[in-house]
């Protein structure tokens, strides 16, 4: 059995003035595909570059065009799917969701209102060792992301990158089965982690290809408890929905001060007011965009362009075969296959390159050095730089050797740093660096007795103290170790200074 | 009237690989007609210059290839506006679309251009093909060849350019486009021959959307084998088009053998409607006799969610045309409303569009938008699909029962004035299609053929409705009663 069992966190309490709330939080997480071409078009989604750049006569909406959909796209919603343990839908169809934007060429968006692609699925969402929080994910759909207007170039107009439209994203949705903004948060990133390893998404939140539009309400401690039984919403407070945040923190903040808003207004005798809100980080606040009243009829329909979207069984099969293994069962298995804490495996498995560097170096090692010295040398180190694995300048092989020199005896841990940090800098390999700059360590335990004769014989002061206060012997074993400039093997000097002073 | 530009595309390819004519000759003899007659107002946007260099490529390409040049080597054709074709204007008859130069060339344009067509200009025809008249097109009406007095008549719509001009001959065959009739009813009023193929067989790539899922393009033409030489060249699969249909591409033309032996051709009783002219009816049931004559079978049908298709059509078509239509809203291309100070991205929208459309493209986008909002939805266009089902199933089951095509007529009446129609409710012009939405609605192929003329003289045309992707069946039959109605009749030139 791999899987680690845990207890389900509590929910949030905020104190209000005049009692205790809960809240409740739903999810659309939008996750840009991770393909090169785009959802309905072949032009191309790289970012950054010029604007209206990679624009298709179909991005552009120009007369007549048509949308052909892009087979990459499908497969890593339906790998996306797979990975989050969803059911698959081997029949689905694209609806059109109608609005005017000058940054939607088509007048309409092309989504799977009716009938996504990928039904009911769950992410267990990791709070601290032995707790996690298992949110249900109700569907993902593929549909189309709208370009980029642009208001502050100029006084009089607003300027439309199309780069982006047409883009595949997969939006994803969950149940509102999570209960404050940590969950939040902790929910967003295991997508992304996941999205990662499965490579379907590349998670980059900073350029929005993963945002998240979050549903908030508040409640009365037990609300929520009734609301799971009969399934009847009316247990739950009204919703708000804080659209497009990019950042975790800002995920965190809004959830926090939306929270906080709710509760004020229904302790001051008021309604909250169901509406689309907007986070502003720089006032840490969020405010109205636009009411119920004023929401779009979108007027979804059946997309007329496009055949409904037909998928094999074996497809999915071969797809699912294909997987790789997911954070989760990773994280298990470390914590069995190595005997490292959960809270270690979490660390190593967090991101797949990291996982994939701990298991070179721990490949026929002890694991839980291996796993010390990835997560405390390497990782601390490669933070204090600012790069990423990736980056590193001691590769996986590296490491391994100086922890094979470790475990022979060769070096002390206190000569690995120092032999790390040789490699950092320098690079090389840490077994010809151990010889050619005579680091290896004193095993020689005459060479070590003499150095201790010597030292005994030329501070007897020093001998009388140790015998009164045996701490003293830490002293002796000082010295050796510094005429020997270190190389010395602590464990072979303590004992034999012990025995010399006849302690 | 030249007597190159009357030939048929059948005679013109012949005549064109004996070396009896050049493309050149026949190009020149139909730009002559088309000077002549700009009364008609058929050709809005006439291109000679490109027509000239195709000619002469065309016959480059005869020249190199004789008798295997394509058929349609060499023919002059008309395209309707509706098609989008390289640095032509190509704008719907639509303000709207004012200037607009596409960087593209339709698949159906760019495969009769490969195939040695040589395109004359661009064809009159209702804004965004919405219409029965030509009267809703920027460009003005265009004017059917045929008048029996001094009114001037409709050459029906949408595809009313591409009627007009090949029934005047001033070209060999024109594009028409069928959404709800726009191919047939227009070629019923102007005594040609207009085929609306199964859907999915002509891709719409290029082509300017009205109902995505009803739209279709198809040739129009003077003869039945002229429609199958042009259609050869049209037809195909295009992976740009998710909607055509991966399909073989059969010999249209090999399928016309004139033995229609042992056919069943179904006579649905649901098409004699109420208050339809008896020279309609006499003209339905001279057709089912020649028919019968030719060694078919005539089997009286039943199709019987048929009085539903009018407004289950008029519910579809719209709700698809109010999405199509969104992308004309003056960010990128064509019109833009001039803004007044202070006015912003709303009265954009707004301006450009109310500017911009002509008053039936905003009815039916407004229909379009009702019967799609929250709350009508299920009442209106979740229940014209429904319809739609039920109507597409009515003739699954005659075809299963072993007919083999429908015959109905083609319209309710022959070509009326222009203008007759202008103060008459809506509903009144919708009912010119009541013969043809069936068949847009089931996707399945059609054909006008002209078959008569009635007590003024005016053309009259029945519909032959076949199997899906039977193309060449129908046609042969088709051709069949082309034959044995033995028309003739030509529009006296007038203009």
């Amino acid at each position: 059995m791999l899987d680690l069992s845990f207890e389900a966190p509590k929910p949030k309490v905020i104190a209000g003035a005049k009692h205790d709330w809960e809240m409740v939080i739903g999810l659309e997480v939008h996750a840009q595909v991770a393909s090169k071409a785009k959802l309905f078009s072949g032009a191309s989604t790289q970012f950054g570059a010029e604007p209206n750049s990679n624009v298709s006569f179909v991005d552009a909406a120009m007369p007549g065009m048509l949308p052909v959909i892009n087979e990459f796209c499908v497969e890593q919603a339906v790998r996306t799917g797979l990975g989050l343990k969803a059911k698959i839908n081997l029949w689905s169809a694209f609806d059109r969701k109608n609005y005017f934007y000058p940054d939607l060429p088509q007048g309409y968006q092309i989504s799977q209102l009716y009938h996504p692609i990928v039904g009911e699925g769950e992410v267990i969402v990791d709070m601290g060792p032995g707790i996690a929080r298992r949110v249900r994910i109700e569907r993902i759909h593929l549909e189309q992301d709208a370009g980029k207007s642009i208001h502050d170039m100029d006084p009089n107009y607003t300027f439309v990158d199309l780069n982006r439209t047409g883009v595949a994203l997969m939006e994803i949705v969950s149940r509102p089965d999570i209960r404050g903004p940590e969950e939040a948060a902790a929910y967003v990133a295991k997508l992304r982690q996941i999205m990662r390893y499965l490579g379907t998404c590349d998670g980059n939140m900073q350029n929005g290809n993963l945002r998240a539009d979050v549903n908030i309400s508040v409640c009365r401690p037990g609300d929520y408890e009734r609301f799971l039984e009969t399934g009847d919403a009316s247990h739950l407070g009204t919703r708000c929905e804080i659209k497009n945040m990019n950042s975790l923190r800002f995920i965190q903040a809004a959830i926090e001060f939306e929270a906080r808003r709710q509760i004020a207004i229904l302790e001051d005798g008021g309604e909250v007011v169901q509406e689309t809100r907007l986070y502003d980080p720089d006032r840490g606040e969020t405010r109205s965009m636009r009411s119920k009243e004023e929401a779009h009829d979108y007027r979804y329909f059946p997309c007329p362009d496009l055949l409904p979207l037909e998928i094999e069984e074996e497809w999915v099969e071969a797809i699912r075969a294909s997987l790789p293994e997911l954070p989760d069962e990773k994280k298990a298995r470390f914590v069995s296959q190595y005997g490292i804490t959960e809270y270690d495996a979490g660390v190593l498995t967090a991101e797949l390159a990291n996982a994939e560097y701990f298991e070179a170096v721990a490949q026929g090692r002890d694991g839980k050095i291996a796993a010390n010295w990835v997560i405390n040398e390497l990782f601390g180190r490669l933070n204090k730089e600012g790069l990423s694995i990736e980056e590193s300048p001691v590769s996986a092989e590296q490491l391994g050797g100086i922890l094979d020199l470790m475990a022979k005896g060769d070096i002390s841990s206190k000569i690995a740093k120092e032999l790390f940090e040789i490699v950092w800098t320098e690079g090389g390999d840490p077994a010809e660096i151990v010889e050619a700059r005579g680091m290896r360590q004193v095993t020689d335990t005459a060479a070590i007795e003499a150095e201790v004769d010597r030292i005994i014989a030329e501070n007897p002061a020093q001998v009388e103290k140790a015998k009164a206060n045996p701490k003293v012997a830490g002293w002796f074993v000082g010295q050796v170790m510094k005429a020997t400039g270190g190389k010395a093997n602590p464990k072979a000097v303590n004992e034999i200074v012990a025995k010399k002073l006849g302690l | 009237m030249s007597e190159l530009s009357s030939l048929s595309i059948a005679e013109a390819r012949d005549a064109l690989r004996r070396g009896d004519v050049t493309a050149v000759e026949l190009t020149e003899a139909c730009l002559r007609e088309i000077e002549a007659a700009d009364a008609l107002n058929a050709f809005v946007h006439k291109t000679p210059e490109i027509a000239m260099e195709r000619a002469r490529a065309a016959d480059a390409m005869l020249k190199e290839k004789g008798d295997e040049a394509p058929g349609m080597c060499g023919i002059p054709v008309g395209i309707k506006d509706l098609f989008c074709t390289e640095h032509v204007p190509s704008q719907a008859a639509s303000r709207i679309l004012e200037n607009f130069r596409p960087e593209y060339e339709s698949t159906v344009t760019a495969q009769l251009k490969a195939a040695g067509a040589v395109m004359l200009g661009k064809l009159n025809m209702d804004e965004f093909a919405m219409g029965s008249s030509n009267e809703h097109s920027v460009y003005g009406p265009a004017v059917n060849p045929w008048r029996v007095d001094e009114r001037l008549l409709t050459p029906g719509g949408s595809s009313g350019g591409s009627a007009a001009a090949v029934a005047a001959r001033l070209c060999l065959g024109a594009t028409g486009t069928d959404t709800g009739g726009s191919i047939r009813q227009p070629a019923a009023f102007t005594g040609i021959v207009g085929l609306k193929p199964t859907y999915g067989r002509c891709s719409r790539w290029g082509i300017v959307a009205f109902a995505s899922s009803l739209d279709q393009a198809g040739p129009m033409t003077r003869t039945v084998r002229d429609a199958a030489i042009m259609l050869q060249a049209m037809a195909g699969h295009d992976p740009k088009d998710s909607t055509s249909a991966d399909l073989p591409l059969p010999d249209f033309e090999a399928a016309i053998t004139g033995d229609i032996r042992g056919k069943r051709i179904g006579i649905p009783r649901e098409y004699r409607m109420e208050g339809m002219p008896a020279e309609i009816e006499a003209l339905w049931k001279q057709g089912a006799e020649m028919l019968r004559d030719a060694g078919a079978e005539i089997v009286d049908i039943s199709l019987p969610h048929t009085k539903y298709a009018l407004p289950c059509y008029y519910v579809i078509a719209p709700a698809e045309a109010s999405s199509n239509l969104a992308r004309y809203d003056g960010v990128r291309y064509g019109y833009r409303a001039k803004l007044a100070k202070g006015e912003g991205i709303v009265e954009m929208y707004e301006k450009t569009r109310a500017e911009g459309f002509g008053p039936e493209v905003q009815r039916r986008v407004m229909i379009g938008t009702y019967v799609l909002s929250a709350g009508f939805y299920d009442a209106y266009y979740n229940r014209a699909r429904k319809v739609r089902s039920l109507i597409k199933r009515d003739f699954e089951t005659v075809f299963a029962d072993g007919i083999d095509a429908i015959l109905t007529p083609a319209t309710p009446s022959a070509a009326f004035g222009l203008g007759e129609m202008s103060e008459a409710d809506p509903v009144q012009m919708y009912l010119n299609d009541v013969f043809t939405v069936t068949v847009n609605l089931a996707g399945l192929p059609g054909i006008a053929v002209p078959a008569g003329l009635d007590s003024q003289g005016l053309p009259l045309g029945l519909q032959l409705i076949g199997r899906p992707w039977e193309e060449g069946e129908l046609l042969n039959l088709a051709e069949t009663l082309e034959r044995a109605a033995g028309f003739v009749s030509k529009p006296e030139k007038w203009w």
